[in-house]
């Protein structure tokens, strides 16, 4: 009877993870599926898979894909930094937006992007290097004897609008390519082709191969500093490893996408409801609905107003704050 | 499992707790550590634990310094049970001692059936195993800090420290707590290392007392030898009788006036 309880956690995760990757797959139907023109799921599929020249298939292939594919990236890796963020700081405020990681990538993409325009592919490599050198930073000023996670947050949100200060300067400096910039600003996938998917995709594999191999860690870590020290974790090290691979994720998505918020705090919110606490099943479910929502909500962008197409962030931002809110008054813990 | 501390300085930043403290437990032994509040009792097991870096000194484990080899290592031997600890509202009790396991695991692998029956050994000898479904947020405060000396126990540690295993908890828990400690040690030879506020249980459960005052090592020895008039009055303020408990074979105190109080003094 006793394994026969743990079974039944078991099966009523996997179920509940299951349902995350279906949702994820029904998202990316439903993604490649509506715009201006309708297209069938049969024919996605037969486009996709069995590589047959349907009448759409210049659409498929060429517009509706390749956004596809980087709205779900950009959503995995935002979700996943925010889900660790919340994790290794033990603050369920902390998210890539919240706390400067978001910014300090931005200004680094908006820094090679208008300066530097030629240079566009190295975009995810410097969004990258602002992110984590966001963190560092910020891990530097809340460091004394260790890092304390109240002190961390702060810096963090003192950091941040230093950078956003930042972004402002480099828009102001070069008032000519604004025009482009208000999309990166909010978050947005327009004109989003193949060389985006490129210059996400192979840091985002990096970042959830790494993460899944270590998930355990973080249950370790939310024991508090001196249980997991006595466990035999170098809590520090962990920490910071920790916060590199979120870098790395958060990094990744800003230079694609911009700056889009929400995903980051309520993703992994929303799952973590429904399956737990368990990282090594957090973890995997945020890939997926972090993968979801923004696919779902970049269609949703994309038809809502058509043929206008507003930036995704915008869709964001107004479903995913009164949800939070909802959460929020529901839940005391949050 | 052996400790030797040696001329261990310890604390916070510019804050010097610790004062050259050096003394051995040998394998085997209960020792509980008193003193009064601030005198340094947590600093010393959180730099035995290897929480806190010592600002000089060295603590040896099996004459192995502590600080010097892989902490993964250290912590199949060494088991922490801190004051401050988390654990999230849907985690159940088994898999809150399956995190014992975790200095025993290599990268990357899940739990063996080895691992199974040793948290299943840990539940049972913790009386938690018809309780291991249950989430830990939801046990009344004893049967949580069993939980938790369960999480240590699947550590299968030759040594435990507990920094105040009884603080926060009811009487009958407290002996409840205590009972389980001595239990442990005589059954498993685990050797222990805590601190106790009450001096009484100190002097009932443990084979010696060691007594810090202001992060300086007063007095270390047997409980009939420590427990004394002129040790209560010099460092915890108090005029006491001091009794025989002929049951449980320890001395035992009762306190008169306290001086504290009336501001005569203070540390």
């Amino acid at each position: 009877m006793a394994d026969g309880n743990k079974k039944k956690y078991k099966i009523k995760k996997s179920a509940i993870l299951i349902a995350c990757i279906c949702l994820s797959v029904a998202g990316f139907f439903i993604s490649i599926g509506n715009g201006a023109v309708k297209i069938s799921p049969m024919e996605i599929i037969n486009t996709v898979l069995l590589d047959e020249k349907t009448v759409n298939y210049q659409i498929i292939w060429n517009v509706r894909l390749p956004r596809t594919i980087t709205a779900s990236l950009a959503g995995t890796c935002l979700a996943l930094s925010g889900c660790i963020l919340q994790g290794v700081m033990g603050n369920p405020l902390a998210s890539p937006n919240i706390i400067g990681v978001s910014s300090g990538a931005g200004l680094m993409t908006l820094a090679v992007l208008i300066i530097f325009p030629d240079y566009y592919y190295l975009a995810p490599l410097g969004a990258f290097a602002g992110a984590l050198f966001a963190t560092l930073f910020i891990y530097f000023l809340a460091w004394k004897e260790g890092a304390a996670t109240t002190r961390l947050i702060l810096a963090g949100v003192a950091v941040s609008s230093l950078l956003g200060a930042g972004n402002n300067a480099i828009m102001t400096f070069y008032p000519d390519k604004v025009s482009g910039v208000i999309g990166f600003m909010v978050g947005g996938l327009s004109s989003t082709n193949w060389k985006h998917v490129d210059m996400i995709f192979r840091y985002a594999v990096i970042g959830i191969i790494l993460l899944l191999f270590i998930a355990n860690k973080l249950n370790i870590l939310m024991l508090g500093d001196e249980v997991a020290t006595g466990l035999g974790l170098n809590v520090e090290a962990t920490r910071f490893f920790f916060i590199i691979i979120s870098s790395l994720l958060a990094g990744a998505a800003v230079s694609v996408v911009g700056l889009l918020g929400f995903v980051g705090l309520i993703v992994p919110h929303i799952t973590r409801l429904f399956i737990g606490s368990d990282y090594r099943y957090l973890i995997p479910a945020t890939i997926f609905t972090g993968s979801a929502v923004v696919v779902i909500c970049d269609t949703l962008a994309r038809v809502m107003f058509a043929p206008l197409e507003i930036p995704v962030g915008i869709i964001m931002s107004a479903l995913g704050a009164p949800f939070f809110l909802y959460l929020l008054r529901r839940k005391k813990e949050y | 499992m052996d400790l030797k501390v040696e001329g261990l300085n310890a604390g916070y930043e510019e804050k010097k707790i610790l004062k050259d403290i050096s003394f051995n437990v040998k394998s085997g032994e209960i020792v509980t550590v008193i003193g009064p509040n601030g005198s340094g009792k947590s600093t010393l097991i959180k730099s035995i634990s290897r929480y806190l870096k010592p600002k000089s000194g060295n603590i040896y484990l099996n004459k192995v310094n502590i600080n010097c080899i892989n902490t993964k290592e250290i912590a199949k031997n060494l088991a922490v049970l801190p004051q401050v600890k988390g654990v999230s509202s849907d985690v159940s009790v088994e898999e809150l001692v399956s995190y014992g396991r975790f200095p025993h695991l290599k990268f990357g692998k899940r739990l063996s059936m080895e691992d199974r029956e040793v948290i299943e050994w840990a539940l049972e000898k913790t009386g938690l195993f018809k309780m291991k479904d249950r989430y830990v947020a939801t046990l009344s405060g004893g049967e949580r800090q069993r939980a938790w000396i369960a999480m240590t126990l699947a550590q299968k540690p030759k040594m435990l420290l507990l920094d105040e295993p009884t603080t926060f908890l009811d009487i009958c828990y407290q002996m409840e707590t205590l009972e389980m400690v001595k239990d442990l040690n005589k059954t498993l030879g685990i050797t222990v290392v805590m601190v106790l506020h009450d001096i009484n249980q100190a002097a009932r459960y443990s084979d010696k007392i060691l007594v810090i005052n202001s992060g300086e090592l007063r007095e270390y020895g047997e409980p009939c030898q420590i427990v004394s008039k002129g040790l209560l009055k010099d460092i915890f303020k108090i005029d006491a009788d001091i009794y025989e408990d002929r049951i449980n074979n320890c001395p035992y105190f009762i306190p008169k006036k306290n001086d504290c109080i009336t501001g005569k003094q203070n540390n």
